[in-house]
């Protein structure tokens, strides 16, 4: 038994080898293969592991050699040669010049992030000064990002991207990049020097702000150095700086509304950022320090420079605890004059964004970007320090002094006024003579001001079919009050949407006027009105007034019947249509506002006859014609008789003198001389 | 018309300087007194009914603001025509009184020397006239009434009947459109005016001619107001009533002494101030009608 056991035992062991021989035999056997081409690319690097291998491409002499070395220990090394050039396997040698390698065959979100950035998009122009993958990563020694080899590691970013973006390189002398000394201040910025003096690897280089392969322009919203993803891109790191922020700019809106606040780059300057205590720099108190000086001017053109803080610091900005470096952003508090950075005006609409918008669209807006000397921007109207809020009576946007602030300019004889060549003139006084402007003189602040109609920030021309004063946009500009008004007008004839007309309709101001809108009971109303209807309704106007009610309403009686007593004012519609004033069924109902008891056979009164129309109005016609024949045949009769008589009178006359000269003379004279006539 | 009989017959050829000339009395007080009253009412009708027809001149806003408004116009407009029917109707009842006072048959007053309804003599002096104008034949002898006087005095009748009643239908069209269609309002208004204009026309034109502006009566006649005229100008003018009156020997029934100075002075002025308005209104309508059309 033991013996059986031994030979059980041996056996067990025999197998054990023979299976490790087995199995070590099969892994050399497939490893053999690979383990042919070894070193990485060796068959390749027979030919371009030697230095002088070279070729001449476009007259030029292009080393063809890769070093062997660096390659074998790349991240790559293991896809040999044709795992990027994959165009070249089992080519036999020589071969051609290899296609371009395309890392996003494996690399597919970088490269649809590059495809989308600026370089990508250089690339895809043609523009030779664009950086390709290898212009960063370097091609065939390529390491992981965390690897210090690497040509693309934290501390050597700055110097791969400076390549191209320092000073005196093509692309910062012939391309348009705002910056300038990008390397130079980044550099010596607190990034900079975290990074490249004390070697802080996690100090953020020029791919932690503008990313590694998505970089865009600021402008573009996409962009992590945009505006309104700055915040984003600085919180990355500074993720609890909105509690240091908090004296300048309240922390939730810094987060939720970046867009309408001072972004980081507007205190912090790109590329600059500086290791100082910012605050101390823009503190109101450091401004007035020289803007509380009265006689404080601007050197460039005498300027006062003074600032009244106290008006700042009761305007809407001031009770709002607004800084004055939140408006005047560009100030830099690492100089003793921190205001000598400033470059440009306030900009108002980093925090109004919305109305900036409309603003801009506006004519003023246009014109201002025009550089027109005259375009108000948004200081002519709300001032500077001291704005205050419109619903403050002291404001110049307070209703009441709207229509002053405009006149600063639209009053005749102003700037704006001259420039004007359309048909509107004398508006102020027009306006302030108005309905509105006399209600606006008694205090009513609800009602219209310029700014109800022409919009405060949005100012269009008549013309512009965006302006709330074209004729398309009026009905509902002047709705916006007389709502119930714009209901009817929408309603009737004079509506586009019910007279499907294509020509011009009359809207409020054709009848009301535009700036010099009266009271509907005034008189100078009343007796105008029929002129304002017979612009378009031309001949009807015209046989109105051959009636008794035109020709009294002619006379100044502003009680007959005019256009709108008959016809409506704001719900004209046809007359064939039932629901008019004038519909079979209404007509007799709208006599009897003046003619009490009128009756159907009362609306029979031609209001529109003239005797000039013998098919529409023939007893008209033939009466006026049978009394103008009886009145000529009269004075025909009257005249040819009188004209007869006149030679016999005269004749008659002069008997008469004669006689009674004779009578004088002592002649006899049995009668009585005309005593009456000699003494006429 | 028979004419008043005068209280105080006198001596005819009594000497001018010691006594007041005796005038033949033409028309009776209230004669006189309704041609007043109906020169009013016209010339009041004429100016406030023409500023309407002829609203689109200057003129006749400047008139219209001058007599208050229209409204205020409208009003002098209606109490004009309520005192031109009541003329009208005081002189019917007049000549009714007439007929009584005289027992006068209805024949003979419409159809009496007295009267004013042409007749076949005045055919003849209408011939006669006519001849004597283009130089065929003498002047006629007119009688009491002329043709033309008869003519200006059925005129009125007419004139009252055609816009007196166009007048009613427009001051009352609701009452009216009880009964006519509403465009006869229309038809009225033209009526109304154009008749108007007609008798404004021809009061202020032929009428003034035939009684005033003749040569030998230039530049007046104020016979319709003082209701005297003298005796030689009867004589000339109306030659066969004259005759009549001296054939009867009533002349001396119808003389009267004249009015003194100041009151033909007066009247002279009332005259001077229609024939004023008058001509004016005539000036305006021509200006209206001829330059100023619509």
């Amino acid at each position: 038994m033991a013996e059986t056991k031994i030979a059980r035992r041996k056996w067990r062991l025999g197998v054990a080898f023979a299976a490790i021989l087995i199995t070590l035999f099969t892994l050399r056997i497939s490893e053999r293969p690979v383990r042919a081409a070894d070193p990485p690319g060796a068959e390749c690097l027979a030919c371009h592991g030697d230095k002088t291998f070279n070729t001449t491409r476009a007259g030029k002499t292009v080393s063809l050699y890769v070093d062997g070395k660096k390659f074998a220990t790349s991240i790559h090394a293991s896809f040999g040669c044709t795992g990027c050039h994959a165009d070249l396997e089992g080519k036999d040698f020589p071969h051609d010049k290899p296609a371009r390698v395309k890392c996003g065959t494996c690399h597919s979100d970088e490269q649809a992030l590059y495809s989308k950035s600026l370089h990508g998009k250089a690339v895809a122009r043609g523009d030779a000064l664009a950086p390709s993958c290898v212009n960063c990563h370097g091609n065939h020694a390529i390491y992981p990002v965390k690897d210090p080899r690497s040509a693309v590691a934290p501390l050597k970013v700055p110097f791969v991207c400076g390549q191209c973006h320092s000073e005196g390189t093509p692309v910062s002398r012939t391309r348009q990049i705002a910056q300038d000394n990008i390397l130079g201040n980044y550099s010596e910025s607190i990034h900079g020097e975290a990074l490249l003096k004390k070697g802080l690897a996690v100090a953020p280089t020029c791919a932690t702000c503008h990313t590694a392969h998505s970089i865009l322009p600021h402008t573009d919203p996409a962009s992590s150095i945009n505006r309104k993803n700055i915040a984003a891109t600085c919180t990355k790191c500074h993720s609890q700086i909105e509690s240091v922020h908090r004296k300048i700019i309240r922390g939730e809106l810094w987060e939720k509304q970046a867009n309408v606040l001072p972004a980081c780059p507007d205190c912090h300057q790109p590329h600059k950022i500086r290791n100082v205590f910012y605050e101390m720099g823009m503190a109101n108190a450091d401004c007035m320090r020289c803007h509380a000086n009265e006689k404080l001017r601007r050197a460039r053109d005498g300027k006062s420079m003074f600032v009244n803080i106290d008006e700042a610091s009761h305007s809407v900005h001031g009770k709002k605890g607004i800084a004055c470096s939140q408006c005047h952003s560009e100030v830099n508090a690492s100089r003793v004059r921190p205001c000598e950075t400033i470059t440009k005006g306030v900009d108002c609409t980093s925090c109004h964004d919305e109305i900036g918008k409309l603003y801009a669209t506006s004519i003023h807006g246009q014109l201002n970007a025009k550089n027109d000397s005259n375009a108000p921007t948004c200081k002519e109207c709300h001032g500077t320090h001291g704005i205050l809020n419109k619903q403050d009576p002291q404001s110049p946007t307070f209703a009441v002094n709207v229509p002053n602030l405009c006149a600063r300019c639209h009053r005749e004889g102003q700037k704006a006024a001259v420039r004007y060549t359309g048909t509107q003139h004398e508006i102020i006084s027009n306006y302030t003579e108005s309905i509105h402007g006399t209600l606006l003189k008694n205090g009513l602040t609800v009602t219209a001001t310029c700014t109800s109609c022409h919009s405060a920030h949005h100012i269009l021309p008549r013309s512009d079919p965006a302006s709330t004063v074209n004729a398309n946009n009026v009905p509902n500009t002047c709705g916006q009050c007389h709502h119930g008004i714009e209901e009817q007008f929408e309603n009737s004839i004079h509506s586009k949407k019910v007279s499907g007309y294509g020509k011009p309709l009359p809207v409020c101001n054709d009848c009301h006027t535009a700036h010099s809108i009266h009271r509907t009971d005034e008189n100078s109303f009343k007796l105008n009105v029929m002129g304002t209807c017979g612009r378009c309704h031309e001949k009807i106007a015209e046989t109105y007034f051959e009636t008794y009610h035109g020709k009294v309403s002619r006379l100044g009686y502003t009680k007959a019947a005019k256009c709108y007593d008959c016809h409506g004012a704001h719900d004209v519609l046809k007359v064939t249509d039932p629901r008019s004033h004038l519909s079979r069924a209404n007509v007799a109902a709208t006599c009897q506002k003046c003619h009490a008891g009128a009756t159907r056979r009362f609306a029979g009164y031609l209001t529109h006859a003239t005797h000039h129309d013998p098919k529409k109005y023939p007893f008209v016609f033939y009466t006026f014609w049978g009394m103008t024949g009886l009145l000529l045949g009269t004075f025909v009769v009257g005249g040819i008789h009188t004209l007869l008589w006149l030679p016999r009178a005269f004749q008659m006359r002069r008997e008469l003198k004669a006689a009674e000269a004779a009578a004088e003379n002592g002649e006899p004279h049995a009668g009585k001389d005309t005593k009456e006539d000699g003494d006429a | 018309m028979p004419s008043e009989v005068p209280e105080k017959p006198a001596p005819l050829n009594t000497p001018r300087s010691e006594d007041p000339e005796r005038q033949f009395v033409r028309f009776t007080r209230l004669q006189r007194i309704l041609h007043i009253c109906m020169i009013c009412s016209f010339l009041s009708l004429a100016t406030t009914g023409l500023t309407l027809k002829f609203s689109y001149t200057r003129w006749a806003s400047v008139v219209s603001h001058l007599l208050g408004g229209f409204e205020s116009e409208g009003n002098i407009h209606r109490a004009a025509a309520v005192v031109m029917f009541g003329v009208f109707i005081t002189h019917l009842v007049d000549l009714v009184r007439l007929k009584k006072r005289e027992h006068l048959s209805w024949r003979s007053l419409v159809l009496g020397p007295g009267s004013l309804v042409p007749n076949g003599q005045d055919l003849k002096e209408l011939i006669g006239t006519l001849k004597w104008f283009v130089g065929l034949g003498p002047r006629p002898a007119y009688g009491r009434w002329t043709y033309w006087e008869k003519f200006d005095y059925f005129a009125v009748f007419w004139g009252i009947a055609v816009i007196g009643s166009t007048g009613l239908t427009l001051w009352f069209p609701v009452f009216f459109t009880r009964f006519i269609p509403g465009s006869f309002l229309n038809v009225a208004t033209i009526v109304h005016s154009d008749e108007a204009l007609l008798a404004t026309g021809f009061i202020f034109t032929v009428h003034f001619f035939n009684t005033h502006l003749r040569p030998e009566k230039f530049p007046m006649d104020i016979t319709v107001f003082t209701g005297r005229m003298p005796l030689e100008e009867l004589k000339r003018d109306k030659p066969r009533e004259y005759e009549a009156l001296v054939a009867d020997g009533t002349l001396e029934e119808h003389m009267e002494e004249a009015y003194p100075p100041i009151v033909t002075r007066t009247i002279r002025i009332f005259g001077w101030a229609a024939l004023a308005v008058g001509f004016s209104t005539v000036l305006w309508i021509i200006y209206a009608v001829i330059f100023a059309y619509q």
